[in-house]
C-alpha cells in the first residue's frame, strides 16, 4: 500500500499526487516512471516519476484523469492509499550540458517533462520551454517550468493564453534563428505534436528525444505490448525506452497501436460514468 | 485397509479416466477441466502400482518424489501419510499433479507402461495434495524450527522462488521474496490459465510460506528499485530466480499490427488482469472470430483454449512440424481438440496480412514438409515452394518461446551470463558472485514447473550450507 500524502489539482482534470514510497524515490532518475495499479480488479498503467524526495520517502506524480483508470487514481483522498507502485521502471534521460536545449510539451505530455527539464537545468543547460495545450485550461505547470528554464512560451489553440497555435510555431522561429537554434530538443506529447517536432528538427540535425507513451502492462518487458519501430528495430519502451531518438521513430505505428481498444475503453468509461451519475442520483 | 492384492489383481484394474468438464460446457468458462479423481477411483488407481523394487518411475521425475511411498499409503487409504510422503519431496503437489509433463517424467518410466496404461501418477499426486489442502488437521504440524538469525532475499515468486523460500524457512533462516509484480506465482499466475490450474491453490501456497514467516513483497523489481549488490550487501544470501519472461519475437512483417499479441500479453491479460473473464474488467482484451495461435507448446495450447473461451469460433494452432513433435502435454492437446481448435500442421507463418486501418486481417503461411533429423533429434521442416496461402484471422498470438529477461541482470556486471544471456549456475545454483545463487528459467531457458521447484530446493540446501559455513 502506498499513502498519499497530498494530492492537489493543478488544471481541470490535472492532479498532483505525492505518495510514500521510499525505495522508489531512492532509487529513481529522470526520465523514469511507474506501474501503477490503484485497487484489485483494477488495470495498471504507467505514470511518469514527476520529483522525487528521497529524504522524506516521497515521489510526485502528475495525473492528467483522461479515462477509467487515472479517473479512479486522483479521486484517491489524502490520507487513502495506492494499492501498487511499481519501479522506477524504464531507462533513465541521458542528460549532459548541451548549452541551449528546447523542450517542448503538450497536454499531459508536460508533465512528463518537467522532469526532464528539472534534470537539464541542473546539469547547467540553458532552456527554452514551449508548452501547449487545446485552451488556457489545459496549460500546466508553467510556474514550475518557468522557474527552471530561461524562456517559457505558451501556445494556446484558441490563443487564450500566449501565443494562438501550436508549440511547433515557436519551436520553428527558434529553429530558423543561427542566435537562437537549440543543440537538443526534448519534445513529449500527443503523438502528433512529436511526430511534428521530429520532422522539425530531422532537416537541421538537431538532436531530437521524445518520451513515447504506448499501452503498457507490466512494464517490465515481460509482455511486449509496448512495442514500437524504432529504425529498423523493434523496441519494447517500458524497458528501451520510453525515450527514443525521434529521428527514428514510427509515430505512424505507434498512434495506431494506442487505438487497440478505443472500443473496449469508451465503453468502460461509459460505464463509470454511468456509475458516477447513478451515485449522484442516489 | 491394506494395499496386500496380488500383482494379477493389481494388472486386471484398468487406468482411471479422470472426470472431465464436458468439451462444449467447457470450452465457454474458465472452470478448472480436469475435475479431480472421486476417492474410489484414487484408491482403485494406486492399487494398480506394482510396488516395484526397481522404482523406475522415481528415477522419471526431476526432483525424486517417493512415488511407491505415497501410492502405496493412498491405496491402503492412509490419506495423512501419502500427504506427508508426498510434501516432503515436493513443496508444490497440487501444481505438479496438474501441470507436469508426467508421460515425459514420472510415467514415461513406470513399468506398467511398458505394457498398456502407465499407472496415473499426476492424478495421484493430485489428489493427495487437494485432500491435504481440505484437511490441514490431518496433517502432522511442522515444528517452528530454531530462527539461526541468517536472512535471505528471493528473487522472483514463481516455482523455483516459492519453493526455495519454504526450504530456507524450514531450516529457520529469514526468507523475503521479491516480486515484480503485483501478485505471487510467477507463471503459475500470469501464464497458465485457471481452466488448468486454479488461483486458489497459488493462494493457499503462498498463505502456507506466510505462517512459516517468509515476507513477500510484491511490487519491487531487483535491478530497478533494488540491485543485486544493495541485496548481497542486506542479506546474508540471495537466491535469484526471476524466470525467463522475454517474449521472442517472430520478425516477420506486420508484427505490430492491432491484432497481434505475444502470448505473455494476452495471458497476462487474461489470467493477472482477469480481462475477458469478468465482465466488468478493467484491462480490456480484443475478442475476434478467428485466432491464430502460432506455436506448439504449453503456452500455445492455453493461448488457443484461452481464445476459445472468449468467443473464438475458429480457434487455431498453426505449427511448423507435426503433432508429433508438439512439446506441448498431451492432455493439453487432447483437451484443446475436444474444446474444438483447429490444429494446422506443418504450417510456418511468413507475415500478417493487415486491413486497410492497421488490424491483422490475415496469418499468410507457407505449407512445410519434415526433412532429416536436426540436432534437438526432431525433423526439421522445410518450405514447399509455392505453397503460400492466406489464413483469414481477426487476432494472431506468438507463442514460439521466451528467453532471459535482461532488467536484473544488466545492472549486475559481476554476474556471469551464457551467451542467450541466462545466468550461469553449477548443479547446486551457485553464481559467479559468492553467496548469489540462481535457479528456475532464469538459468535453463524456458523449462518446467518442477524443473525450476528441483532447482530452488538443491539451491536451498547449497545456501543453507554457506551459511552455516
Ligand atoms: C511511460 C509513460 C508515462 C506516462 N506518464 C504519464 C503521466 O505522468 N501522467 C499522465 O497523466 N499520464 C501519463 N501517461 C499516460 C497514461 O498512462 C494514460 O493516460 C493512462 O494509461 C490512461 O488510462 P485511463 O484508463 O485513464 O484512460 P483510457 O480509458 O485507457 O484512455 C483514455 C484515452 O486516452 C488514450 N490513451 C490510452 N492509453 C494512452 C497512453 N498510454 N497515452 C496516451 N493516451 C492514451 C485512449 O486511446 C483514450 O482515448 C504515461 C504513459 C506512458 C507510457
Ligand atoms: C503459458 C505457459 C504455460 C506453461 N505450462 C507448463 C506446464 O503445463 N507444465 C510445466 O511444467 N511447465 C509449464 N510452463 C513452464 C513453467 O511455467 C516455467 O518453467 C516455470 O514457471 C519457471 O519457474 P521460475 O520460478 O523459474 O520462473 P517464473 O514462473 O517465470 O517466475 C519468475 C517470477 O519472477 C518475477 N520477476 C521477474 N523479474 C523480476 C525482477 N527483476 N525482480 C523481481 N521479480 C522478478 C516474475 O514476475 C515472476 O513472478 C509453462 C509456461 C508458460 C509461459
Ligand atoms: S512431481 Fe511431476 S514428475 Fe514428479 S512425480 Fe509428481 S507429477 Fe511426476
Ligand atoms: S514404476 Fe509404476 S508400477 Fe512401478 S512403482 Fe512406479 S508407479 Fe508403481
Ligand atoms: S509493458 Fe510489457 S513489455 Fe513493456
Amino acid at each position: 500500500m502506498f499513502e498519499v500524502v497530498s494530492n492537489e489539482i493543478l488544471a481541470e482534470n490535472l492532479h498532483k499526487m505525492v505518495l510514500v514510497a521510499p525505495r522508489i524515490a531512492r532509487a529513481r532518475k529522470a526520465g523514469q516512471f511507474v506501474m501503477v495499479r490503484l485497487a484489485q480488479g483494477e488495470e495498471r498503467i504507467p505514470l511518469t516519476i514527476g520529483d522525487a524526495d528521497p529524504e522524506a520517502g516521497t515521489i510526485t506524480l502528475f495525473i492528467q484523469a483522461i479515462g477509467a483508470s487515472t479517473r479512479k487514481i486522483v479521486d484517491t483522498p489524502v490520507g487513502g492509499s495506492i494499492r501498487d507502485v511499481a519501479g522506477p521502471l524504464g531507462k533513465e534521460t541521458h542528460i549532459t550540458n548541451w548549452g541551449r536545449v528546447a523542450c517542448v510539451g503538450g497536454g499531459v505530455g508536460t508533465a512528463v517533462l518537467f522532469p526532464l527539464v528539472k534534470a537539464l537545468a541542473e546539469a547547467g543547460n540553458e532552456i527554452t520551454t514551449i508548452i501547449g495545450g487545446r485552451s488556457s485550461r489545459y496549460v500546466i505547470l508553467a510556474d514550475e517550468l518557468g522557474a527552471l528554464s530561461k524562456n517559457l512560451l505558451i501556445t494556446t489553440e484558441d490563443g487564450s493564453l500566449g501565443s494562438k497555435g501550436f508549440v511547433t510555431g515557436p519551436l520553428g522561429e527558434m529553429i530558423a534563428d543561427p542566435a537562437c537554434a537549440p543543440k537538443a530538443v526534448f519534445a513529449v506529447g500527443p503523438v502528433p505534436m512529436m511526430k511534428a517536432v521530429a520532422n522539425m528538427t530531422r532537416e537541421p540535425g538537431i538532436e531530437t528525444i521524445v518520451s513515447l507513451n504506448p499501452i503498457m502492462i507490466d512494464g517490465t518487458g515481460m509482455c511486449g505490448g509496448c512495442r514500437v519501430q524504432v529504425g529498423s528495430e523493434t523496441k519494447f519502451a517500458c524497458v528501451d525506452g520510453p525515450e527514443f531518438d525521434a529521428h527514428l521513430v514510427d509515430f505512424d505505428g505507434l498512434s495506431d497501436r494506442l487505438t487497440s481498444y478505443r472500443k473496449e475503453e469508451a465503453q468502460r468509461h461509459a460505464a463509470t460514468d454511468c456509475k458516477i451519475a447513478k451515485e449522484v442520483a442516489k | 485397509m491394506s494395499n496386500d492384492l496380488s500383482p494379477k489383481e493389481r494388472m486386471a484394474i484398468e487406468r482411471v479416466h479422470m472426470p472431465e468438464l464436458p468439451a462444449d460446457e467447457r470450452s465457454k468458462n474458465f472452470e478448472e477441466v480436469n475435475q479431480g479423481l472421486t476417492p474410489e477411483q484414487a484408491v482403485a488407481e494406486a492399487q494398480r502400482c506394482l510396488q516395484c523394487k526397481s522404482r523406475n518411475c522415481v528415477a522419471g521425475c526431476p526432483v525424486g518424489v517417493s512415488i511407491p511411498e505415497f501410492i502405496d499409503a493412498l491405496a491402503s487409504d492412509d490419506l495423512p501419510r501419502a500427504a506427508q510422503v508426498l510434501r516432503g519431496d515436493n513443496a508444490l503437489p497440487a501444481v505438479c499433479g496438474r501441470v507436469c509433463p508426467q508421460e515425459t517424467q514420472c510415467e514415461a518410466l513406470c513399468v506398467r507402461g511398458k505394457k498398456g496404461d502407465a499407472v496415473a501418477i499426476g492424478y495421484l499426486e493430485r489428489y493427495v495434495a487437494d485432500w491435504a489442502m481440505q484437511h490441514p488437521e490431518g496433517l502432522i504440524a511442522i515444528e517452528a524450527p530454531e530462527p539461526t538469525g541468517k536472512s535471505v532475499a528471493v528473487v522472483g515468486c514463481g516455482p523455483a522462488g516459492l519453493t526455495a523460500a519454504g526450504e530456507l524457512a524450514r531450516q529457520g533462516h529469514k526468507v523475503t521474496i521479491f516480486e515484480a509484480l503485483h501478485d505471487t506465482g510467477g507463471v503459475l499466475r500470469y501464464g497458465i490459465p485457471e481452466f488448468r490450474l486454479p488461483k486458489e491453490i497459488i493462494d493457499r501456497e503462498v498463505a502456507v510460506l506466510s505462517r512459516m514467516g517468509v515476507t513477500i513483497e510484491c511490487n519491487v523489481i531487483i535491478g530497478k528499485t533494488l540491485t543485486i549488490p544493495q541485496l548481497r550487501s542486506e542479506f546474508d544470501a540471495v537466491f535469484i530466480a526471476n524466470g525467463a519472461g522475454l517474449p521472442t519475437m517472430l520478425n516477420i512483417m506486420g508484427e505490430n499490427l492491432k491484432g497481434v499479441y505475444a502470448a505473455n500479453e494476452f495471458l497476462t491479460r487474461v489470467n493477472l488482469m482477469e480481462a475477458g473473464r469478468r465482465a466488468d474488467s478493467s484491462t480490456p482484451i480484443l475478442q475476434r472470430d478467428e485466432v491464430a495461435v502460432i506455436g506448439g507448446g504449453n503456452t500455445a495450447m492455453d493461448c488457443v483454449r484461452t481464445a476459445r473461451r472468449l468467443g473464438a469460433k475458429r480457434a487455431m494452432i498453426v505449427y511448423r512440424r507435426s503433432e508429433t513433435e508438439m512439446p506441448a502435454r498431451v492432455e493439453e492437446i487432447k483437451h484443446a481438440k475436444e474444446e474444438g481448435v483447429e490444429f494446422i500442421m506443418l504450417t510456418a507463418p511468413i507475415a500478417i496480412v493487415p486491413t486497410e486501418d492497421g488490424w491483422v486481417s490475415a496469418l499468410r503461411c507457407q505449407k512445410m514438409e519434415l526433412g532429416p533429423a536436426d540436432d534437438s533429434g526432431r525433423r526439421r521442416p522445410q518450405a514447399i515452394e509455392g505453397s503460400e496461402f492466406d489464413l483469414p484471422a481477426g487476432i494472431v498470438i506468438n507463442a514460439v518461446g521466451t528467453s532471459a529477461n535482461p532488467l536484473l541482470t544488466a545492472t549486475a556486471p559481476d554476474l556471469t551470463l551464457n551467451k542467450w544471456g541466462n545466468i550461469v549456475a553449477d548443479e547446486e545454483g551457485e553464481t559467479s558472485i559468492p553467496g548469489v545463487f540462481a535457479g528456475g528459467d532464469i538459468v535453463r531457458g524456458g523449462a518446467t514447473v518442477i524443473l525450476a521447484m528441483g532447482d530452488g530446493k538443491r539451491a536451498a540446501a547449497a545456501i543453507d550450507k554457506y551459511l552455516k559455513r
